[in-house]
């Protein structure tokens, strides 16, 4: 199925399962501990044995000498896997830095051998007895003193590096209000629960990964790509994901290895990435250094913005595109944006939740807050008074298919009760705590991906849905379900969903918050090429034929699902291909963070007190896990204001807080309770589901919501993150 | 982790003396900070000796009006004893202040005592570390220093100590019981328990080879407020920045110990004797000899902030 | 290419990074019983787990967490950092919530483990796995066995009066949301389902409000 024109009234528009708070259809297998997760599947691969990734202990140059006597004459060992024994191996598309190093060696941490052991603690101890020995080589760690060897990054999802419209610096030369400000954001860390892993298996030249991937086909490619064999000789299996977050979009050491490993040994092997290990061996979002200048009217009306971007990766590898936002928030004739990548040689940068927007609104928000300050106007009017209904980068002939943020704003503010503010820094006191409050504008491209699926009814009438489509505890059983349920005249409970094994259909996956729209989109597809055959078994027309209460119907005849089924069932497949509604019309989806802190008068204590905020973005499929998406988003947010931070160690060259003891996430005594509203909105450009990704748009903003409300609670700006004690501290004193 | 042998230990004697017998035996107790290190290979035992089942996990009051806690004694019903809560609130309010509750369940007295350092060039073992790695150099000094120690460090070492529960001991003034290997009982004061590191940063208590921490005494009752500030990066389940236990008297005297800022639990006497004088003057006294890096000088503005708080809430409370 | 690592290393103090990991390890340092060409040797571990007796020889190095998935493929119980650090491992020992990652199963020899299975199945769920499907209390689900184990251990802790960091009143231990949400702080959710986990707890303990 093709679309590419808006969506008229189609079936999903009836409402009866979809747009309605579900509970999650694998939530019993979650809560349960029956959910089977990569490392678990001891009935797909009984006899597995255990792999240990040795990483390497430098950050760049090469092995000058590996003795693996020691580790092959530990107990239990089987194999060792290393560059010297793996073969030739390719590396995929989406891979910078090979997944097994040497002799060369591209990051800290980069895999340089698997000890393959008949138990885990086998391994675990006989990988401590490989010996290398290096050739270390200079490298490059420090992103601000590279800065000023920044080139153009190839393209990548966030469009060109640069663009531009209208003239910038006349415009920004004589605007009556200017901010101009440098921002900076650290590394951060996906830090998901469940770490990298998978179990391999070979049968004959057939290789099955039972893995924790977020994207099952890209995988399949990247693995047949690298071992250099047919992608139809490679399964991957992953059916619950323990969090991924970007993390998981790619194949990553613990699928390649296992695979190697598994071959060498003869039997299934099963590899977990240890969490020590997963900071730098795996991905991580770069770091950025963010310059912004927003020129205004007196009023506070943008007429000027610019946002200039650095940030580094491994020598191939990519920008942070911190700037996208930027091109479509807000109103200006004259503005630019630009990306700019130095070469750095720490582990390698990639997608992590909202690559981007999630960092850029770090700083654009901030910005806005500053220029709400210094143009005397309420931080919400401010958004309002520079919202634009246009691509304002392209003109009035790009409008956005649909735009709720003056919406968004307002219920936002309303709920949360902003009129209450004091826009006077300083002001509020709660016994220790200064209180503050501070917003920020949510923002996030919608993507679309072309999505498939199969569906099928058997002669008991239930319906059984089959895509590649991954659940990262996004929801996307239930949504897949529930689309089922409403394109087939069913309940939810009669309908089966089997998701994340290559030999279903391929879907959109679950990255870039496209996967909730693309894949209930191309199970939208498949139901109407099912409908179809069922229409045309009963006899009656495709077009008027009725699907309800398990039956299908035809003004007074009726057949059920389940007969018309019989013995065989009744299989369709489909997809959903997008044409260029996305080009003709700019697709985003928007919200407005509020957001109160406690600032410890003494100790610069942050504390959140509350938290809310108002979003839209298309259909909301199941409020219930969309509302949780929101929250877990927000709350990584919060993480990314006041915690998160990968340390460099610019002489070693490396994550130095590299575990979860160190690298600190948000906890349960850190998050309130947290408002989500969600503003009706259907968006008939996005797909037929008029839906649009919500998974990511959480965290667009959060963070700066917390900064502003820093700012408001003590009249400290900080615009280095994470906005800890000792730089609020600092800070205070200067 | 590397491959050890098992023991679990009857009687306290044989505890001991199994330890001394063995090279490269250690006593287990509650783990969760030895098991941490062993899987890292940060420590290598050969042999182990489970010590909890010994009885040694008894709070009881002494004849001198104090309090003997065994060494057993987990954290959680350490915290949780009425007379502790009553009489040694500072103690109650530093463990749980400490960890989780899944860990503070496991955790026990004596091994709270004998935590390692959170730095995170000891936790790698592939980074330079003296006491990790004698002579092998500090990862630390010129490397991340943020969460690292300001008193009592060396050119060696700048590792803080990561308890909260040890320094409301020091607070107390409690003594550490132990038993060696030859069944020769003595106890120290927990100021000298803790070695500073000094050129030699990997000996951190007056252990000896194979002696046990059997109980840990507190002194009769004190009475006063007792507080305990922990300021860190989030708001549960982090190690601190800087920690501050404390007892006011009625007088307007006080005494303080801290903890985030020491190569072990820091406690001086000048600050305590300038408790009238509030909070500047304490963190004056406390911090001398006070040795920061670039990323940890923070520390020392946050001691006296810390000590602000606390002295604010007095006032409160007045 | 060929620049000796020492050399480089030497401009750190040290060059701790020299060899891969660690030195060789002697196994057959003095301990009483000598491992075996297959490494150490096995220990006899009987648990009571979920209420059914278990019988296990276990490489002491072994776990309770790696005992119960890789031995008794209780798989329910996860292993998020294997270092006390997220929580994901929890479950109930002789009453108690531990981190089954920091403790050897051979610890615990001749002890009741109650694991996430044990307090109910799909068809017989236990009233917190009831609330978290309720309140949608988890994402990935990975965090969640030990989630329920903690918050079913919390209401306990809470009940028998154990203080916690936020407790005002060491004499006097309350129920309040913030009490909640600093005791299960030592169970980390990276998808955040916090603010429904304590809605759930809140409706398991039969508060409605804080």
């Amino acid at each position: 199925m093709k679309f590419d024109t808006p969506a008229g009234i189609n079936p999903i528009d009836k409402g009866r399962v979809v747009g309605i708070p579900h509970d999650r259809i694998d939530g019993a297998a979650k809560v349960t501990g029956t959910a089977p997760y990569a490392y678990e599947r001891h009935d797909a691969a009984p006899n597995a044995a255990y792999g240990w990734i040795v990483g390497s202990a430098i950050a760049t140059g090469r092995i000058a000498a590996m003795d693996l006597r020691a580790a092959e004459s530990a107990p239990g060992v089987i194999g060792i896997v290393t560059h010297a024994n793996a073969g030739k191996l390719g590396k995929g598309n989406m891979n910078t830095a090979p997944l097994l190093g040497g002799p060369q060696i591209d990051h800290y941490e980069q895999a340089l051998a698997l000890v393959i052991a008949d138990t885990f603690e086998n391994a675990r101890a006989a990988a401590a007895l490989v010996r290398i020995d290096y050739a270390a080589e200079d490298g490059k760690f420090d992103l601000a003193a590279e800065r000023l060897n920044g080139v153009i990054p190839p393209e990548g999802f966030g469009g060109p590096a640069d663009t531009k419209a209208g003239d910038f610096d006349t415009a920004f030369a004589r605007a009556a209000v200017k901010v101009e400000q440098t921002y900076t954001t650290p590394d951060q860390s996906h830090a998901m629960m469940e770490p990298h892993a998978t179990i391999a298996a070979w049968n004959g030249d057939k290789l099955t990964l039972w893995t924790s991937n977020q994207m099952i086909a890209w995988s399949v490619g990247e693995m047949a790509k690298t071992l250099g064999i047919s992608k139809d000789n490679v399964r991957l299996v992953s059916p619950y994901i323990g969090g991924g977050f970007g993390a998981k979009l790619f194949l990553r050491a613990d699928a390649l290895l296992a695979a190697l490993g598994a071959k060498q040994v003869g039997r299934p092997v099963k590899v977990a990435i240890a969490r020590p290990q997963i900071p730098n061996n795996t991905t991580h979002r770069p770091a950025t250094i963010q310059r912004i200048r927003l020129g205004a009217d007196k009023d506070g009306v943008i007429d000027a913005i610019a946002h200039e971007v650095w940030s580094g990766d491994l020598p191939g590898g990519g920008a942070e595109t911190a700037a996208q936002q930027t091109r479509l928030l807000y109103r200006g004739a004259n503005r630019m944006t630009a990306h700019r990548l130095v070469t750095l040689n720490l582990p390698e940068g990639n997608a992590m939740r909202a690559p981007g927007e999630a960092v850029g609104l770090l700083a654009l928000e901030v910005a806005m807050d500053e220029l709400a300050e210094a143009s005397g106007v309420d931080p919400v009017e401010l958004r309002i008074r520079n919202d634009v209904q246009y691509d304002p980068e392209a003109g009035p002939q790009r409008p956005f298919s649909s735009r709720k943020l003056v919406e968004c704003l307002r219920a936002g503010a309303d709920r949360f009760g902003w009129a209450k503010r004091n826009p006077k820094p300083g002001q509020v006191r709660d016994g220790r705590w200064l209180v503050g409050m501070g917003m920020a504008s949510a923002f996030r491209n919608n993507l679309v991906g072309k999505s498939g699926a199969r569906i099928g009814v058997d002669t008991k009438g239930r319906i059984i849905v089959e895509t590649d489509m991954t659940d990262i505890g996004t929801g996307s059983y239930t949504i897949i379900g529930q689309t089922a349920a409403e394109m087939l005249g069913v309940d939810l409970d009669q309908v089966t969903v089997r998701l994340g094994d290559s030999r279903f259909p391929v879907s959109a996956g679950s990255g870039g918050q496209w996967g909730a729209n693309s894949s209930t989109a191309g199970v939208y597809a498949a139901a109407m090429a099912l409908r179809a055959k069922l229409a045309e078994k009963a006899g009656y027309p495709a077009d008027k034929a009725q699907f309800d209460d398990g039956l299908v119907k035809f003004g007074n005849q009726s057949q059920t699902l389940g007969a018309l089924a019989g013995g065989e069932g009744i299989w369709a497949e489909d997809s959903m291909d997008y044409g260029d509604l996305d080009k003709r019309y700019a697709q985003a989806t928007f919200g407005a963070h509020f957001c109160e802190v406690g600032v410890d008068m003494d100790t610069a204590e942050v504390r959140i007190r509350r938290m809310g905020g108002a979003f839209a973005a298309g259909r909301i499929l199941n409020p219930k896990s969309a509302r949780s998406q929101v929250i877990g988003a927000m709350t990584m947010g919060v993480g990314a204001a006041l915690m998160e931070a990968l340390d460099v160690d610019t002489r070693f060259g490396f994550f130095v807080n590299h575990d979860m003891a160190e690298y600190l996430v948000p906890v349960h005594a850190d998050i309130p309770h947290q408002d989500v509203l969600f503003v009706d909105e259907l968006d008939d450009k996005s797909s037929p589901m008029k839906a649009k990704g919500v998974g990511e748009l959480g965290i667009c903003g959060a963070g700066a919501a917390v900064a502003n409300a820093i700012y408001n609670a003590t009249g400290i700006r900080l615009r280095d993150y994470p906005l800890t004690i000792d730089k609020l501290l600092k800070a205070q004193a200067a | 982790m590397k491959p050890f042998t098992y023991e679990r230990a009857a009687s306290v004697e044989a505890a001991a003396k199994a330890a001394a017998s063995v090279q490269g035996a250690r006593f287990i107790a509650g783990g969760t900070n030895l098991l941490d290190l062993m899987k890292l290979q940060v420590e290598t035992p050969a042999h182990l000796v489970d010590v909890n089942h010994l009885g040694l996990d008894r709070i009881e009051k002494t004849e001198e009006g104090g309090l003997r806690i065994g060494a057993l004694v987990r954290n959680t019903d350490l915290a949780a004893d009425q007379t502790v809560r009553r009489d040694y609130a500072v103690l109650s309010r530093a463990l749980v202040a400490g960890a989780s509750g899944q860990l503070r369940n496991k955790a026990t007295t004596g091994g709270n005592l004998l935590q390692r350092t959170r730095c995170p060039y000891f936790y790698d073992t592939r980074m330079p570390c003296n006491k990790r790695k004698p002579g092998s150099g500090c990862g630390a000094m010129q490397g991340m220093s943020r969460s690292l120690a300001i008193l009592g460090v060396s050119d060696a070492c700048i590792a803080q100590h990561p308890s909260d529960m040890a320094v409301a001991m020091r607070l107390l003034d409690a003594q550490v019981d132990m038993v060696g290997a030859d069944g020769a009982k003595r106890s120290v004061p927990i100021a000298d328990f803790h070695l500073l590191p000094g050129d030699t940063p990997d000996r951190e208590t007056v252990l000896k080879a194979g002696e046990m921490i059997t109980s840990v005494t507190l002194p009769k009752p004190i009475g006063g407020a007792h507080v305990y500030r922990k300021v860190r990066d989030r708001a549960s389940y982090a190690f601190a920045l800087v920690s501050v236990a404390a007892i006011f008297g009625e007088d307007g005297t006080a005494r303080f110990a801290f903890g985030g800022i020491g190569a072990k639990p820091w406690r001086v006497a000048a600050a305590d004797a300038a408790a009238k004088q509030g909070a500047k003057a304490v963190a004056e006294a406390a911090l001398a000899g006070a040795r920061t890096t670039h990323h940890n000088e923070f520390k020392r503005p946050l001691v006296e902030r810390t000590l602000a708080s606390l002295y604010r809430q007095q006032e409160a409370r007045a | 290419m060929t620049s000796d690592h020492v050399t480089r290393r030497g401009l750190f103090q040290g060059g701790a990074a020299l060899a891969a990991t660690a030195p060789l390890v002697s196994q057959a340092m003095a301990a009483p019983a000598q491992p075996s060409s297959k490494g150490t040797p096995m220990s006899p571990v009987e648990l009571t787990v979920n209420g059914r007796e278990v019988h296990l020889q276990l490489d002491p190095r072994t776990t309770l967490l790696d005992a119960l998935r890789e031995h008794l493929h209780l798989t329910g119980t996860k292993k998020g950092c294997d270092h006390g650090q997220c929580g994901a491992c929890t479950v109930i020992v002789e009453g108690r919530r531990i981190n089954s990652c920091l403790t050897l199963a051979v610890m615990h020899d001749g002890e009741k483990v109650t694991t996430i299975e044990g307090l109910g199945t799909p068809e017989a769920l236990h009233p917190m796995q009831k609330a978290f499907i309720v309140h949608d209390g988890y994402q990935c689900g990975y965090c969640t066995p030990g989630q329920i184990c903690s918050a079913v251990s919390v209401l306990e802790e809470i009940d028998a009066g154990i203080p916690s960091h936020v407790t005002e009143d060491l004499a006097q231990v309350a129920f309040s949301d913030a009490e909640l949400r600093e005791r299960m702080s030592g169970n980390i959710c990276r998808c955040a389902a916090y603010s429904n986990i304590i809605a759930a707890m809140r409706d398991v303990a039969g508060e409605t409000q804080a």
